[in-house]
């Protein structure tokens, strides 16, 4: 933890144990995530690691208890956009422009879901995200997905930065008040 | 839901459906259509779905914008029930991919969508999707999927 004193956050993450704390955070402002109970799992240097706790809210398919692909997408675009944040020099936002996913097999009941997430290019303009999710517990390949992500620019990616840290910070006061 | 979604209760709630016209008794019983809160309406022979505006949907404070994700869970969930609504016999479609384009940040307002089948074959189904929100023609994301049909399902279950 480097602002255990400090509720103002000045920097951007560049440890990978700042990273997954600012990952932490970001998903913590996401209502619809915080709703599913979405969770970082972890942050390695290539991958970021996001868990979709398996619910009867998220499922499709009530005969077989089959979680609907459209939790998935939520996971997925959610652990690809959290990595495409982190992967920028300061913090921004980056709105999807398109994702592409594959349904490699069906996401069985009872099962909690992996995303891993890693950027392959990071552009002026653009970030380029590939995710896997699997079954937690066995690895099966869920769903694969391919997205790409704006990179705000100027005025607008100032206020987004100004933004994201207020409320990075607001919850790490809410967060010291609690403990 | 009081009873598990057999295909003979699936057959039962859409034939009711379609003969009442209302199809939300059938909408109600898909848990993730409940927790985003997907309405859908007859407009004569068209379906027309709704996301009406919900707190619990917003992916983005900041604007407030709805989660891409639900956006996306939307659209697919609209594209199976347009499949799955228009087969006879009724069967349940199997998605293999989606492609979604966001044109417009989803705002938190309520959000419309509706399918059209390209292409229905024995094997595949192409559809493609349109959300909105103020305006039909002006809108927040477009999409396709595909879908294995009935025969082709059955042809990859083990054999017993």
């Amino acid at each position: 933890m480097t602002n255990n004193n400090n509720t103002e956050i000045s920097g951007w993450p560049s440890s990978l144990e700042e990273k997954r704390i600012a990952a932490t955070q970001i998903l913590a402002i996401l209502p619809h995530c915080r709703l599913l109970g979405m969770s970082v799992e972890d942050v390695t240097e290539e991958t970021l690691v996001m868990r979709l706790p398996y619910q009867l809210a998220i499922v499709g398919n009530p005969e077989t208890g089959a979680v609907h692909g459209g939790s998935l997408t939520t996971l997925m675009d959610s652990a690809s956009g959290a990595a495409a944040i982190l992967s920028l020099p300061e913090p921004g936002l980056c709105p999807t422009l398109d994702l592409r996913i594959d349904y490699m097999n069906p996401a069985r009941a009872g099962e909690d879901l992996l995303a891993y997430a890693r950027v392959s290019r990071t552009s002026r303009s653009v970030v380029f995200t590939e995710c896997t999710v699997v079954q937690a517990h066995d690895e099966t390949v869920v769903a694969k997905c391919s997205a790409t992500f704006m990179r705000l620019e100027d005025d607008a990616a100032k206020q987004a930065s100004a933004a994201i840290q207020a409320m990075r910070a607001s919850l790490q006061q809410q967060q010291g008040g609690a403990a | 839901m009081s009873e598990s979604l057999t295909q003979s209760r699936v057959e039962t709630l859409v034939h009711e459906a379609r003969k009442t016209g209302n199809y939300q008794p059938f909408v109600k019983e898909i848990p993730y259509a409940s927790l985003i809160g997907l309405e859908l309406q007859a407009l004569g022979d068209d379906l027309l779905y709704k996301l009406p505006r919900n707190p619990d949907n917003i992916g983005n404070p900041l604007l407030p914008a709805i989660h891409g994700g639900v956006i996306g869970g939307f659209m697919e969930l609209a594209a199976s029930l347009e499949l799955l609504l228009r087969s006879d016999p009724i069967v349940m479609p199997k998605m293999v991919d989606f492609s979604l384009d966001y044109l417009r940040a989803g705002r938190h307002q309520d959000t419309y969508a509706e399918c059209q089948v390209w292409r229905q074959g024995n094997r595949v189904a192409n559809v493609s999707v349109t959300a909105w929100q103020r305006h039909r023609h002006e809108p927040i994301a477009t999409a396709r999927a595909h879908y294995l049909m009935a025969s082709e399902i059955r042809n990859h279950l083990p054999s017993e």
